[in-house]
C-alpha cells in the first residue's frame, strides 16, 4: 500500500474554524469545551476560572464560600418529573454541592417571551418555591426581562447561588489521586430520555420521570461522616461521559470505568436504543459521581445508599495513574476501549 | 433487554471468539460491509478477540460517509433558501460540504430540522403549506422504503410543497465493485442485516457464486458478529462459497416484499457517485418517472451541480477496505472529528470516527474489587 507523506489536504474541505455559533457549542461536547478554553477562561483569567470546577470557591475575609451560576432554556418546559422552575433551582443547588457546600441563597433572572401564558409563569414560579423549600435555599434577589415574541422560547431563567464551605476539603478535580475510587450515585440517562420522550411522543409502559433533585442534603451527610472526598460532579449536559472527561482532563490522570457496573434503567436503555443515544452521554439533573480514596468507598457507598436519591449507588471505577487524561472502559464483552468526549450533541443516526 | 443482553454477554462472547480461533487455519480477511456493524466492532472491542490470523477490513456501508460532496453542496444551497424547511436524519448535518456543512446554514438563519422518520417531513409540509419542505433521502435499502411511503403519501395529500433530495445508494453493486477492484483483499463479507430485512438475501447469491465469496448475513451485536465470522471462517476453511443467515430473527430470503414493491414503485435504479469511491453503476436510487415531481433537485434547479473530489482523498480506500484508519497519515493528528478531512472521521458509523473515539489507545484495566454486589 502506498503511503504519501503529503497527504493531500484537499479533500472534503475541513471545517476548520466556526464563524457562527453552533448549538454544538452549548452541548457539553469538546466544542463547548473548546470555546470556554479559547474564549472565556482567557478573557477572565483567574485562579478561580482556572480550577474547572462546578462553581468557584472563594475564602473573603476567611470565611469559605461557594459561587455559581447557570441559565436553564430547556424545552419543553414542563416534562415528566419537573419543569424548567425546579430544574433552575435544583441545577445551581447541585452545582454548589458538588463543590462541598451547603446552598443558602439564589438570585434568579427571568427572560419572559411577550404572550407567555401567565398562568404557565405562576405554575414555574410555585414549583421554584418548593424546589427552594425543599433544597432549604432563599431566593433573595432577581431580574425580570420581556422580550419581543418571537424572540425567547416562552422562558428562560438563570440563577446564581452561593453556599457555606465548613470543613477543610479542596473538593476539585486537582485533589483527585491515582488509586481513588469513583461512586456513582445511581442510574443515569432519566431526565435526557425524559425530556426526548415528550420531544419526540415516545410512549413507554410506564412513564419515564426526570431524575431532577437537590442533592446538597445526600452531599452533605457524606461530609458530616468525615470521608475524604477528593472530588464531586453532577452529570448534566454530556452525562457520565463528559464529566469523567472533564475530570480526567483537568486532574491530568487517567480514569479506567467498567461498563458493565453503570446502571441503566430498562425502559431508558430501549429509548436510547430507539433514539440512537448512547447512556453514557445522556444528561442527568439528579446524579453524580463522588471521586475519594478506595479506603473510604465502601462507607460512602453505605452512606449514599441510606438516601433514597442515592438508593442506586455503586462503585463503577477508579483512577489511574496515567497523566493523558482519557477515560478507558471496559465494554460489556469484557475489551477495553477509549470513552470520549462528544464532539458536539450527539446526532440521531439514519440506521 | 431482550434481543439485546443476550447478545452483549460476555461468555457467548468468549465461546465464539474461541470456536472462531480454534476454526481458523490460516490467514484471512473479511469484510464487515454497514457502518452499524463497524461501530459495533469497534466500541465493543470485538476485534481484540479475533485470531490474529482473522483480518476484519471495513465496508462502505456508511450512508453518511458515501454521499457524494455535490449532493451535500446541493443540499446546502437548497436548505439556505429562505422559503425551505430542510428535514434530515441528525447525522447528515455534520458531515462538510466543500465549505460548510448544514448545521452552519442552520446557525446562519436557515431552517434545518432533524427528523427520525421522513413521514415527519410530510406532516411539517402539511402543517405549512406557505413553506417548501425538502426531505433529504440518503441510505441505503434500509431507509428507502419510508422514504418512498413519504412520497406516496405527500402525493396522495397532494402536498405540491413537498419533495425529496434523493441520494440512495444500494449495497451489492458496491459488493461487486470492490471484489472487481484490483487491489481488493476481501475473503468473505458480512452483509448488512438490516438491509437483507428489507431486501432479502437471494441477489447476494449471483455475487457469492461469481467471485467465490462467502457471504454471511449478520446482525449488529457483539455476539451476532461473532457468529457471523466464524460462519463465515468456517465456510473459508472448507471452501465453501454461500450466502447464510446469521441474522435469521430478523431477516428472510424473500425480505420484506411490501416495502420491496414500496421501493420499486417510487424509485428507479440509476448510476450513483460514491464519495471516495467515484461513480459505481447501477449503485443508486432516483425518483421514478410517476414521481418526478417530487424531485428537489429539479424543482432548485440545482441538477447540474457538479463538484469534484480531489483524486489524492484517502477516505475512498478506507471506504473500500484497502487501508484501515490507522494507517492513514492524517488520521488522529490533522484528521480529528472536530477538524475531518473525509466523511469517514465526521459520521458516527465512519470508520475513522469509530478508531478515533474509541482506540486512540486503550490499555488494560485492573478489575474491580469484590466489594460490588
Amino acid at each position: 500500500m502506498e503511503a504519501t507523506p503529503d497527504f493531500s489536504l484537499s479533500c472534503p474541505i475541513p471545517i476548520d474554524d466556526y464563524p457562527h455559533v453552533l448549538l454544538a457549542h452549548g452541548g457539553g461536547g469538546t466544542l463547548m469545551h473548546q470555546l470556554i478554553e479559547r474564549m472565556f477562561v482567557p478573557a477572565f483569567r483567574n485562579r478561580f476560572l482556572e480550577a474547572r470546577h462546578d462553581g468557584a470557591m472563594l475564602a473573603p475575609d476567611g470565611v469559605r464560600l461557594a459561587f455559581t451560576t447557570d441559565a436553564y432554556v430547556v424545552r419543553p418546559l414542563c416534562f415528566p418529573g419537573g419543569d424548567i422552575g425546579s430544574l433552575a433551582v435544583n441545577g445551581t443547588v447541585n452545582d454548589l454541592a458538588m463543590c462541598g457546600a451547603r446552598p443558602l441563597y439564589l438570585s434568579a433572572a427571568f427572560i419572559l417571551e411577550e404572550g407567555l401564558a401567565m398562568e404557565t409563569l405562576w405554575r414555574i414560579v410555585q414549583s421554584m418555591r418548593r424546589a427552594a423549600d425543599a433544597a432549604g435555599v432563599q431566593l433573595v434577589t432577581g431580574d425580570t426581562k420581556v422580550v419581543d415574541r418571537g424572540k425567547g422560547d416562552g422562558i428562560f431563567i438563570t440563577t446564581a447561588g452561593i453556599g457555606l464551605i465548613s470543613h477543610r476539603l479542596t473538593i476539585a478535580p486537582a485533589s483527585v489521586r491515582p488509586g481513588d475510587a469513583i461512586l456513582l450515585s445511581g442510574d443515569i440517562g432519566r431526565h435526557g430520555i425524559a425530556i426526548m420522550a415528550v420531544r419526540e411522543g415516545l410512549e413507554f409502559e410506564a412513564r419515564i420521570e426526570s431524575d431532577c433533585a437537590p442533592l446538597a442534603d445526600l452531599v452533605g451527610s457524606l461530609l458530616r461522616a468525615g470521608l475524604e472526598v477528593h472530588c464531586l460532579r453532577d452529570l448534566t449536559r454530556g452525562g457520565l461521559a463528559s464529566a469523567l472527561n472533564e475530570i480526567a482532563g483537568a486532574a491530568h490522570l487517567g480514569v479506567s470505568i467498567d461498563e458493565g457496573s453503570i446502571p441503566v434503567r430498562e425502559d431508558v436503555r430501549g429509548a436510547c436504543e430507539i433514539l440512537g443515544f448512547d447512556p453514557l452521554y445522556v444528561a442527568n439533573e439528579g446524579r453524580f459521581v463522588c471521586i475519594l480514596p478506595t479506603g473510604d468507598a465502601e462507607r460512602a457507598l453505605r452512606i449514599m445508599r441510606a438516601d433514597p436519591l442515592g438508593a442506586g449507588a455503586c462503585l463503577i471505577g477508579r483512577v489511574t495513574e496515567d497523566a493523558s487524561g482519557l477515560v478507558t472502559m471496559r465494554s460489556r464483552i469484557g475489551v477495553s476501549r477509549v470513552l470520549d468526549m462528544l464532539s458536539g450533541e450527539q446526532l440521531p443516526r439514519i440506521c | 433487554m431482550k434481543f439485546i443482553d443476550e447478545y452483549r454477554d460476555a461468555g457467548a462472547a468468549r465461546r465464539y471468539a474461541e470456536a472462531i480461533a480454534r476454526a481458523t487455519t490460516r490467514p484471512w480477511t473479511i469484510m464487515e460491509v454497514c457502518g452499524g456493524q463497524t461501530h459495533a466492532i469497534i466500541k465493543f472491542g470485538v476485534d481484540d478477540l479475533l485470531p490474529p490470523a482473522l483480518t476484519l477490513v471495513h465496508g462502505p456501508g456508511c450512508p453518511v460517509c458515501v454521499t457524494p460532496v455535490e449532493m451535500l453542496d446541493k443540499a446546502i444551497e437548497i436548505a439556505s433558501r429562505p422559503e425551505v424547511i430542510f428535514c434530515s436524519f441528525g447525522d447528515m448535518l455534520r458531515v462538510p460540504g466543500s465549505s460548510r456543512d448544514l448545521l452552519a446554514v442552520k446557525a446562519t438563519g436557515g431552517d434545518v430540522r432533524i427528523v427520525y422518520s421522513p413521514l415527519d417531513a410530510v406532516k411539517i409540509a402539511r402543517a405549512h403549506p406557505d413553506r417548501q419542505v425538502v426531505f433529504f433521502a440518503v441510505g441505503f435499502e434500509t431507509t428507502a422504503p419510508a422514504n418512498a411511503l413519504a412520497v406516496v403519501q405527500a402525493g396522495r395529500q397532494g402536498l405540491a410543497n413537498f419533495s425529496v433530495l434523493v441520494s440512495h445508494v444500494l449495497v451489492p453493486p458496491a459488493m461487486e465493485a470492490i471484489l472487481a477492484s484490483p487491489g481488493n483483499r476481501v475473503q468473505g463479507f458480512l452483509a448488512a442485516g438490516h438491509v437483507c430485512t428489507v431486501m432479502g438475501t437471494a441477489e447476494y447469491e449471483p455475487i457469492a457464486k461469481r467471485y467465490r465469496v462467502p457471504i454471511v448475513v449478520t446482525g449488529f451485536e457483539p455476539v451476532d458478529i461473532l457468529q457471523g465470522l466464524y460462519l463465515c471462517v468456517r465456510q473459508l476453511e472448507e471452501g465453501r462459497a454461500e450466502v447464510e443467515n446469521q441474522y435469521a430473527r430478523s431477516v428472510r430470503r424473500e425480505g420484506n416484499p411490501a416495502a420491496v414493491q414500496l421501493i420499486r414503485r417510487v424509485f428507479r435504479v440509476c448510476p450513483r457517485k460514491w464519495r471516495g469511491i467515484g461513480e459505481i453503476p447501477q449503485s443508486g436510487l432516483t425518483l421514478a418517472e410517476e414521481y418526478a415531481a417530487f424531485d428537489a433537485e429539479h424543482r432548485f434547479g440545482v441538477a447540474d451541480r457538479t463538484t469534484e473530489e480531489s483524486p489524492d482523498c484517502r477516505s475512498g480506500l478506507v471506504l473500500q477496505g484497502v487501508m484501515k484508519p490507522p494507517e492513514c497519515p492524517a488520521f488522529g493528528t490533522r484528521c480529528t472529528p472536530e477538524h475531518p478531512l473525509g466523511a469517514t472521521m465526521v459520521s458516527s458509523e465512519g470508520a475513522c470516527a469509530a478508531y478515533y473515539r474509541y482506540r486512540r489507545r486503550a490499555q488494560p484495566h485492573e478489575p474491580l474489587p469484590a466489594t460490588e454486589p
